[in-house]
């Protein structure tokens, strides 16, 4: 029964490269002398024309989103941008990034069951423990926007890791701009 | 100028003097009598730390070892421009300890001004050296010396390994008391010198913890919703300030080590954090940006009172008050460089401690008369120390690894 179980597959594969063969075999096996045949004897018994579905025919189709694809996991979709960028020592969410954090807002006033943790943080410069509440800070000024647009303070939790856990690992304008930063984090 | 001690267990230090030397006053530290090979070169310790503290100038004594029993001709070490001759021994007793003497002259008054033995285990040489550095320094300074005490600091030594460790005030001697795989921040001595309080993330958010270093023993006093950190003992050890988000901004908080609900001190919508007390309790220091960008304020203990004392530079953090409570010092960003700089708090008088860029938490020595502080070195953290005379500077070299947030720990009964 095991083995029997086990070789399954290598069945499967065996049935089917046999039919493949026939196939092949039915197109290929043409005797050369039929071909020979002038094409005006053909056209004179009046063959029927081929009915039903072009055998060779390729319907090209393209992929069409799925009623059940999460909209999070969509690159093409707004919810896609995770990130938002602050300047130095600042808070307020800017221009570019008002529309992806509009869209969060939005799927979260729709969406009443899911979560997200917004992590803040900082760049290095400066003090440890200042960082950490601005971080905090920015992570709350990400959270009030989704609050204003819909979304249940229950759904969110904002917290800091201020200048503890850069991305930027660097020690220059770059890095620094990387690290000033709150990432939305579905849960 | 820079001056690299030569000897082996100090070879590493750093000691950068700037400014006129004027004022320092001319000490030769003889190289001891050693025998029964002690472990540590307690001479060169007694030099180095004698050095770091900006208030003497090294005349050398030459090699040849001078015992605590040798004749010393005192107006010669006067003529060889030694206002101050120290001689001693290092023995190795019978039962395995080691001996350490020593006889401090001044060869101005031609006299002797001290004497003493220290007997003490191998393992207890190297304190018995900051203990007879302790001694030169109070004898002839009228100060009492802190090359005894110890300092804390965290050192990240991978992407996720950070450790708290605890060093002789030189950063040499470094014992670990916690490592965690997350970030650990904002170490603060209690007054008894034996308990920390700090931040760890070790549940995935800050949280402030009291550790007991002889014990290990730790355990969460401030851990409620949101945000826990920046621990500040109050003078008598008993409760602590922290900064809290548990109410929404991260605002200042009192907390009793007893128990019982945490009682709000400030009341803003901006960002109030970093607090210290005055050392007599009358004051709580502390950052805030309610002024639009970061700056130092001052209120009661009991959250009332509360004025601004910053005014210039358009960022100011991480507050620290002398023990006399004259003297502030801080964290300024000036030109895009952050440096730290200390406040005659009578006078108003403004003073940069040093010319690097990445400084970070300024810690005041219990004598007030040095800061500990963290710097960067390319792109690494290290730890370094200034006279609060802005004249002498030294890199600590012992912790390895990116090393940060340095708090110097109280003087030992």
């Amino acid at each position: 029964m095991k083995t029997t179980f086990l070789h399954r597959p290598f069945l499967y594969r065996l049935i089917a490269s046999a039919a493949a063969a026939a196939l092949i075999a039915g197109c290929a096996s043409t005797p050369l002398d039929e071909t020979a045949a002038p094409v005006a004897d053909k056209s004179k018994t009046a063959a029927p024309a081929p009915t039903g579905p072009d055998p060779r025919a390729v319907a090209r189709v393209e992929p069409t989103p799925s009623q059940t694809i999460d909209p999070l996991s969509d690159p093409n979709s707004p919810l896609s941008r995770r990130s938002v960028f602050f300047e130095f020592d600042r808070f307020e969410i800017q221009t570019q990034f008002q529309s992806a954090v509009e869209a969060h807002g939005k799927f979260l006033a729709g969406n009443k069951g899911r979560r997200m943790v917004i992590e803040g943080n900082a760049d290095e410069r400066g003090s440890r423990e200042y960082n950490l509440a601005l971080g905090q800070k920015r992570a709350d000024a990400v959270k009030s926007r989704l609050v204003l647009l819909g979304a249940g303070d229950a759904q969110i939790e904002s917290v800091s890791f201020g200048e503890e856990r850069p991305r930027g690992t660097g020690h220059d304008e770059t890095a620094w701009a990387e690290n000033r930063r709150a990432d939305i984090v579905y849960k | 100028m820079l001056i690299a001690l030569g000897s082996p267990a100090q070879a590493q230090l750093r000691v950068e003097v700037t400014g006129v030397g004027s004022n320092q006053l001319p000490i030769a530290i003889a190289t001891f009598q050693r025998e029964g090979q002690p472990p540590q070169d307690v001479d060169s310790i007694v030099r180095a730390d004698l050095q770091r503290s900006g208030v003497f100038r090294l005349v050398d004594a030459g090699a040849a070892p001078m015992p605590e029993t040798a004749a010393v001709n005192l107006p010669e070490w006067k003529t060889r421009g030694a206002d101050a001759l120290v001689v001693g021994s290092v023995a190795r007793l019978a039962d395995g300890r080691y001996d350490v003497r020593f006889r401090l002259y001044d060869t101005v008054k031609a006299q002797q001004i001290d004497a003493l033995s220290y007997v003490s285990a191998a393992s207890d040489l190297r304190l018995n050296a900051h203990r007879i550095a302790d001694r030169i320094y109070e004898k002839l300074t009228g100060v009492r010396g802190v090359f005894a005490t110890r300092i804390a600091y965290v050192v990240q030594s991978g992407k996720a390994a950070w450790e708290l460790q605890i060093a002789d005030a030189d950063g040499a001697n470094a014992q670990t008391a916690l490592k965690s795989r997350e970030p650990i921040m904002s170490p603060a001595w209690a007054p008894d010198g034996v308990r920390l309080a700090y931040v760890s993330f070790e549940k995935g958010k800050p949280i402030v913890y009291v550790h007991t270093l002889t014990t290990g023993d730790r355990r969460e006093v401030a851990a409620f919703r949101g945000s826990n950190s920046a621990p500040a003992w109050t003078p008598d050890g008993k409760g602590l300030a922290v900064a809290l988000t548990r109410d929404g901004p991260t605002q200042i908080y009192a907390i009793n080590l007893d128990g019982g609900a945490p009682k709000r001190l400030t009341n803003s919508n901006a960002i109030d954090t970093e607090p210290v007390f005055a050392a007599d309790g009358s004051a709580i220091y502390f950052t805030s940006d309610r002024g639009g960008g970061p700056q130092i304020y001052r209120m009661d203990t009991s959250g009332g009172n509360v004025q601004r004392v910053t005014f210039s530079g358009d960022y100011n953090v991480s507050p620290r008050i002398s023990p006399d409570g004259r003297t502030l010092a801080y964290v300024s960003r000036r030109n895009g460089r952050f440096q730290v700089q200390t406040l005659d708090l009578a006078s108003g008088q403004e003073l940069a401690l040093t010319d690097t860029a990445s400084d970070e938490s300024p810690s005041f020595a219990p004598n007030g008369r040095l800061l500990l502080y963290a710097t960067e070195v390319n792109g690494r953290g290290v730890l370094a120390s200034a006279s609060t005379d802005a004249r002498v500077r030294a890199r600590l070299s012992g912790p390895s690894g990116d090393v940060r947030e340095p708090t110097w720990g109280p003087f030992y009964k």
